[in-house]
């Protein structure tokens, strides 16, 4: 255990890593050191000094996300000293910052407002001067930049620096004068700059998406993983009166540290449609008739029954694994099989962080598809169904193919009714991954859960648990057709 | 000195000899003078033995820090798996100090052989001589010195014909102060914002290009030859008063003085000798107010404290003050020092680099209490925030141009409270006597 080291923060006993920062054992202890400047995802600065903590023995005060543990070390961080020059920051950061949280997107989520509320001063001693005033200025597709509210923690600039490798950011001018500059002639238009919005701790940068969409108290935050590609990033949806409004970054060291793209970031509107089915339906006599779960699920084993083999199965890379596994499942009780395909884009990697990507592949779940079974090879699964007994369809929006053969039936299983899909002999109302639990499998083999978000429209389930509903029915009246 | 007076005879010319020859600036005047003995001596006895004289010389940084510079040199890794840097700190900003000017103006070469030696000795194959932007006339000066030093065979492939590389690149500062702050001119040198460095890594370690580097002031270059010459013994017995301190220092007096300029002593010279003796004293009529004797960013000291203090880093230290780069600044009894100070913090306000909160907006506001007491609009409660404020911007930064800013406000309010509150009484300065 020679690697481990020992000392005492704020009287408790931790172990560390050797070459851990005090900042970071001081979190394995239970304390969090107030910061700005410091971001576990991005090189060290060292400038915000708000993380000084009092270490026995030392003349002046350590900044602790640069300062590594040393054995037998007694950090103290809420000394009067140490208490002192974070309330000297505080202060020193108010001076020109404008107290306009009431307008501020960032409030209650903000980070100064959070330390100043926790130990800052309750008045000001700046007295009458006017403060440093900036006009916004607009930095790209998506990021403001409001200077006056920036307290110059260059988290946005070394994330464009390391990370997004990408240069575009700066300090400009000197002293009080400074502030975050943008080069001559460039956006803020890579790939994955939406991060230093998340990243900002206080409301310099902001998201035009967001801009007063909401105050953030009011936001109902669940866990969730992003469904635009195969990297599966893991994210928390953020809602309110049952609409998703923002889609953040959750922090998973293996998988997407603590950054999304822009497009998994805005690729969300898709989750708040208002066009859905909300009923199941079924054709009775050449009409389609709303009916009731009992009755849909009655009408789709008489279905299945009565059709011949093969099955086949068209289904999206979209849907949750424990909906194509039960659609497998289903599948095979027809002897047939099914297959998926894939909308495709350029690949945007984010280079400071190693096997992290928005991928060529913009679904969720191609590789749990994969493993349930289904093939890549849509063309011939459309050809297939001409001479099907059965085609069955999971989420699939069915745009682009050639319509389906006629006479075949057709189970639609889907959130919203294609064209294409007006004939279906059955149509099931489903969820959207906002709206269900579920899990998807991303490109290194990871399968990871997602949590439900908000409540589906009317009558719709989880695709999972309708197919395992029509698996179990068909199972209680055995010998379906094989 | 030299120049633009004549040595005093209470002078130990050492690095200032040549000041005011001009044909002490071309190499083959250098030559006659006894220059390139101390390289070709150095290339003789091995880098070891370098260090070692060096090191017993006891030569502290110039620069202001007063670090052992034989000590600095011993840091640097022995075996050489990266290349080594030597940087040469010619980026003199500090207000009243312009004792590296006057070197590099009169003794280019001194510069470039006390480099050579310490490059040689820790060794670095390439050497940056950061000048500040300012720096015209120096700069051409040291352009034409290394120009001839590489036609002379000095420099290059085959230094001194003895098959060891050292190259020389000028490096022109853009008129920052905090360039001269040692890790903010290396990233400068990097092309990067000069932005002082989190330490540890040290230079040693991690310097330029964060390979191991070694940065030396120039006056401190310019002592090595003689260090080398006349042994580390010789040097180390130039001390009148702490053996801590040795050598010969450059003092560049300048403010309300009679003979202002640079004047070469041993360590532990009497303040009060260098002033009203060497320097001629206070113009016709005048008193002794204050002086800061380290340039701007030490602390002030009284007339009756000045009295009494030698001229080593002990001495400056037990009154209260430290010896920094040696910019002595004297103020007479019609210096206004409520405004001085204020010119200070708006010196240290506009060089801040804005990277540390206590710094970038510390600086920016003392500056505007400053302002608001000398415009009559001050209160008694101002002052202690200066003091408070000063607190605050000491000792918690990366670098030490905040407390810098607050040592000379705190000072001058510690010692001439008066002056200040004579201001916010009557918004007048306080009156002359």
């Amino acid at each position: 255990m020679s690697d481990l080291v020992k000392l005492t923060i704020e009287g408790r006993e931790v172990e560390a890593p050797r070459g851990t920062t005090i900042l970071e054992a001081a979190k394995l202890a239970g304390v969090l050191i107030p910061h700005y400047c410091y971001h576990p995802s991005l090189r060290i600065a060292g400038v915000c000094r708000m993380c000084l903590v009092e270490i026995e023995g030392w003349p002046k005060l350590a900044a602790s996300c640069a300062t590594t543990v040393v054995p037998g070390q007694v950090v103290h961080v809420s000394s009067k000293q140490a208490k002192a020059a974070r309330q000297g920051v505080l202060e020193f950061l108010l001076i020109n910052h404008p107290l306009d949280c009431p307008i501020c997107d960032q409030a209650g989520e903000c980070e100064l407002q959070d330390y100043v509320f926790q130990e800052g001063r309750s008045g000001t001693r700046y007295g009458a001067y006017a403060k440093r005033f900036n006009p916004v200025e607009d930095f790209g597709p998506d990021v403001l930049y409001v200077p006056n509210r920036c307290i110059l923690c260059t988290r946005c600039v070394r994330f464009m620096d390391h990370v997004a490798e990408e240069s575009v950011l700066n300090v400009s001018d000197r002293g009080d004068r400074a502030h975050i500059g943008i080069d001559a002639g460039r956006t803020l238009d890579h790939a994955w700059s939406g991060n230093v919005v998340d990243l900002c701790p206080v409301g310099s940068l902001i998201s035009k998406d967001f801009l007063h969409k909401a105050r953030v108290w009011d936001l109902d935050r669940t866990a969730s993983v992003c469904s635009g590609c195969t990297q599966g990033c893991n994210v928390v949806l953020e809602t309110r009166d049952n609409a998703v409004l923002r889609v953040r970054p959750r922090p998973n060291a293996e998988v997407n540290r603590h950054f999304i793209c822009d497009y998994g970031r805005f690729n969300y509107d898709w989750l708040n449609r208002a066009d859905r089915i909300e009923a199941p339906l079924v054709r009775e006599n050449g009409r389609v008739v709303p009916v009731d779960w009992d009755r849909a699920i009655e009408r789709t084993v008489d279905v299945l029954r009565s059709a011949k083999a093969p099955w086949v199965g068209l289904v999206s890379p979209g849907a949750s694994c424990e909906a194509l596994e039960a659609a497998a499942k289903l599948l095979a009780l027809g002897g047939g099989a099914g297959a998926f395909r894939v909308a495709e884009g350029e690949e945007a990697p984010l280079p400071g962080v190693p096997d992290l990507a928005l991928r060529k592949e913009r679904a969720p779940n191609v590789h749990g598809a994969v493993a349930a079974g289904f093939s890549r090879d849509w063309d011939r699964a459309v050809a297939d169904a001409r001479d099907a007994g059965l085609v069955f369809v999971l989420g699939e929006d069915l745009a682009g193919t050639q319509a389906l053969p006629p006479g075949v039936p057709l189970i639609y299983v889907g959130t919203v009714l294609p064209e294409s899909a007006r004939d279906a002999a059955v149509v099931l109302p489903c969820a959207n991954m906002a709206e269900e639990e579920g899990s998807f499998v991303n490109l290194r083999g990871l399968r990871q859960a997602y949590c439900q978000a908000k409540t589906p429209p009317g009558m719709a389930r989880p695709a999972g648990w309708v197919l395992e509903e029509v698996l179990a029915a068909l199972g209680a009246e055995a010998g379906v057709a094989a | 000195m030299g120049y633009p007076h004549p040595s005093h005879p209470r002078e130990t010319v050492l690095v200032s000899r040549y000041f005011g020859d001009a044909a002490a600036r071309p190499y083959d005047g250098w030559v006659k003078r006894g220059g390139y003995q101390a390289l070709e001596h150095s290339l003789g006895i091995g880098r070891e033995k370098v260090i070692e004289e060096v090191k017993l010389s006891g030569v502290r940084g110039r620069g202001g820090a007063g670090f052992p510079a034989g000590v600095k040199w011993d840091f640097m890794p022995r075996e050489r798996t990266r290349p080594h840097y030597l940087v040469c700190n010619a980026d003199e900003g500090e207000p009243g100090t312009f004792k590296d000017r006057e070197i590099l103006r009169w003794t280019p070469h001194a510069v470039i052989e006390g480099c050579a030696i310490a490059a040689y000795a820790v060794q670095a194959e390439h050497i940056y001589i950061y000048i500040r932007g300012e720096f015209t006339e120096p700069l051409r000066v040291m352009r034409q010195a290394v120009d001839e030093a590489y036609a002379k065979g000095v420099l290059g492939d085959n230094a001194m014909g003895r098959g060891i590389r050292i190259d020389v690149t000028i490096h022109r500062g853009a008129g920052s102060y905090i360039c001269g702050e040692e890790t903010a001119l290396m990233n400068s040198i990097e092309g990067k914002r000069g932005n002082p460095r989190i330490r540890p890594p040290f230079p040693a370690a991690a310097g330029l290009w964060g390979c191991p580097t070694t940065i030396n002031n120039v006056e401190t270059m310019a002592a090595v030859p003689h260090i080398i010459l006349k042994g580390g013994a010789w040097y180390k017995g130039l001390a009148l008063s702490s053996p801590k301190s040795t050598g010969t220092k450059l003092f560049s007096v300048c403010g309300n003085i009679a003979r202002p300029g640079n004047y070469e002593v041993t360590m532990g010279f009497p303040l009060h000798d260098l002033l009203f003796d060497l320097a001629g004293g206070m113009p016709p009529g005048r008193r002794l107010k204050a002086v800061q004797p380290g340039g701007c960013s030490v602390p002030f000291i009284t007339a009756e404290e000045a009295a009494e203090t030698l001229l080593d880093y002990e001495g400056c230290l037990a009154k209260g003050t430290q010896l920094g780069s040696g910019g002595m600044i004297v103020y007479d009894d019609s210096a206004d020092i409520v405004h001085q100070v204020m010119r200070l913090a708006r010196f240290y306000a506009h060089e801040s680099c804005a990277q540390c909160t206590q710094c970038r907006e510390g600086t920016a506001w003392t500056t505007k209490i400053l302002q608001r007491i000398l415009h009559g609009e001050g209160r008694m409660e101002d002052l202690d925030l200066l003091v408070d404020l000063g607190d605050q911007m000491t000792g918690t930064t990366i670098c030490v141009l905040s407390d810098s800013c607050a040592v000379a406000v705190g000072s001058a309010i510690a010692k001439f409270r008066p002056d200040f509150e004579a201001y916010v009484r009557s918004g007048r300065a306080v009156a002359a006597v």
